[in-house]
């Protein structure tokens, strides 16, 4: 019974608060209501086992427990509002209702740009994802307070300052279905960069990253962005058990054993991103998906198509004119047509100087160096990059190809 | 000539509601407001919500940034008001988005409280 319940909390919860929210106007009050059904449903259950439509059963269980709150509600504001909410909440009818867009109301309030950029995440994940407090905080390795603090603080101000519920206007839709975009991207992103790390528990956030990524697909199934951004999590997860060896130190997208990946994801990322293309509106995260879809379809790094992902970068330079975009296509270039078209990219004044503090494009440039045969310039890079960066498992790698490059410079000579 | 007063709090000593000197506060208010109103002179005041539920916005190469907080610059000053009615915070962030000098400095949005 425990279990039947804990699945029907981490599946249903977030249509059933984002139901309540519509209902009630008061994201408080819908949560300590939801939650008062949820307890409910754990005797009620236990006798008559889980009903039908346990949706439906946890919706009409917390409008009433939410009507019992404000009518017990002890300060005058609350009890001033209760009457018309008492109204809101009988005329509503019973049964679910449209629950699609409720969550999708719901979404866009929670990634509302007047809250900061780390409310929005724990707002999302907490209201439209399976996990708890402690475990979101415990995901992004905050305290349980903390995070309890920001989420109290931005549901305060979403009541305060009148945050609406509801799909934005059409003339402000894309820039804000973009905000959601990369909340849910950021999520999903927390956990795939730390998975190499031993907190295996952001596992979680990858699985939270394409479960609500799948969500936007089906509040939205006629936005091609939503379908970009689910292929693009599925084809990234299909690499987790490649991405690290047995002792968790991470191996590069070239060094992975491609078995590894998942076929079973590779291949819905696939349809999904050309369910995106039928719809005949490009945007950067179906570019992206594309770009890692190519990686997908090489079962040898070496038979990888640079042409074609150089081109792609072609196109995501159009979205997104970022210096980090700008050293991925320069990586491309050099594998398209040799490293020293790469460097020349690299070595663009304009370049170099935005990227100077990041640790990668050092490394990107050591590489090129040393694959263009100027292992004294690589070896600085290296030591350049190692310089910039705090994280162990990078000072392992690099340090692996400085002495790999002492070995060959060594086999050189000696040979010369 | 018309004067806008600015206030200024101090979260640290300011009273709120419950604390000892809250009444005292609010019938200096109620003093102050017939004092204005006894001269017979047209004037308008609220009370603000507090900065945690600020937004401020800004609009650069015409794009609109919208960010949590009431941060200004530390070179911008207050240089003008407006107190329109909405029906959420969307249409008072749009409504900034069109202040002329949103294009140059910021403009705050900040909730009347509601007593």
């Amino acid at each position: 019974m425990d279990d039947a319940l804990d699945v029907v909390y981490r599946t249903e919860r977030g249509r059933v608060l984002a139901r309540l929210i519509a209902v009630v106007k008061d994201f408080d009050l819908a949560e300590d209501a939801v939650q008062d059904a949820f307890v409910a449903a754990t005797t009620a259950w236990a006798a008559t086992g889980v009903p039908s439509n346990p949706a439906g059963w946890l919706v009409t269980t917390a409008r009433r427990k939410a009507v019992d709150r404000l009518r017990r509600a002890a300060s005058a504001e609350r009890r001033h509002r209760a009457w018309g909410e008492l109204a809101i909440a009988w005329d509503a009818g019973e049964g679910p209702g449209p629950i699609a867009d409720d969550r999708l109301r719901l979404i866009f309030t929670c990634c509302h740009p007047a809250l900061s950029l780390d409310a929005q995440v724990a707002l999302t994940l907490r209201s439209l994802g399976g996990l708890t407090t402690d475990e979101v905080a415990r995901a992004f390795l905050v305290p349980g307070a903390t995070l309890a603090q920001r989420i109290v603080r931005a549901k305060r101000k979403i009541r305060h300052a009148a945050i609406p519920y509801k799909v934005p206007s059409p003339d402000e839709f894309h820039e804000r279905l973009g905000a959601v975009l990369a909340v849910v991207y950021l999520i999903f992103n927390a956990g795939y960069l730390a998975s190499s790390g031993p907190e295996l528990v952001r596992v979680d956030l990858c699985d939270e990253g394409v479960r609500l990524a799948g969500l936007l697909v089906d509040l939205l199934p006629e936005e091609p962005e939503p379908l970009g951004l689910a292929a693009l999590v599925l084809f990234q997860d299909s690499r987790r058990t490649a991405r690290s060896d047995t002792w968790g130190r991470p191996v590069t997208l070239e060094e992975q054993d491609r078995g590894l990946w998942d076929a079973g994801q590779v291949a819905r990322g696939r349809e999904l991103l050309a369910r995106a293309q039928r719809l005949g509106r490009p945007g950067p995260y179906q570019v992206k998906a594309a770009i890692t879809a190519v990686h997908a379809a090489a079962d040898r790094a070496e038979r990888t198509d640079w042409a074609t992902i150089v081109q792609l970068y072609d196109r995501l330079l159009e979205w997104e004119p970022t210096p980090i975009v700008r050293l991925n296509r320069a990586v491309a270039v050099a594998m398209a047509e040799g490293p020293d078209r790469g460097l020349a990219l690299l070595d663009e004044p304009a370049l170099a100087a935005a990227l100077v503090d990041y640790h990668l494009f050092h490394s990107t440039r050591a590489d090129l160096l040393r694959r263009s045969g100027r292992p004294d310039e690589a070896a600085v890079a290296y030591r350049d990059a190692r310089r910039r960066t705090d994280n162990a498992a990078e000072h392992s790698f690099l340090d692996r190809r400085l002495r790999e490059l002492r070995d060959t410079t060594e086999i050189g000579a000696s040979g010369g | 000539m018309r004067y806008m007063l600015i206030i200024h709090n101090d979260p640290e000593l300011h009273p709120v509601p419950g604390d000892p000197g809250w009444d005292e506060l609010m019938a200096g208010y109620a003093a102050f407001s017939e004092e204005l109103a006894s001269h017979g002179r047209p004037f308008t005041g609220d009370p603000l919500n507090d900065p945690s539920t600020a937004t401020t916005v800004r609009v650069r190469n015409g794009e609109t940034l919208t960010v949590d907080g009431p941060f200004a610059e530390t070179k911008e000053w207050m240089s003008g008001y407006y107190i329109i009615e909405c029906d959420d915070l969307d249409q008072a962030l749009a409504a900034a988005a069109m202040v002329p000098s949103a294009k140059f400095g910021s403009v705050e949005v900040r909730p009347v409280a509601e007593m």
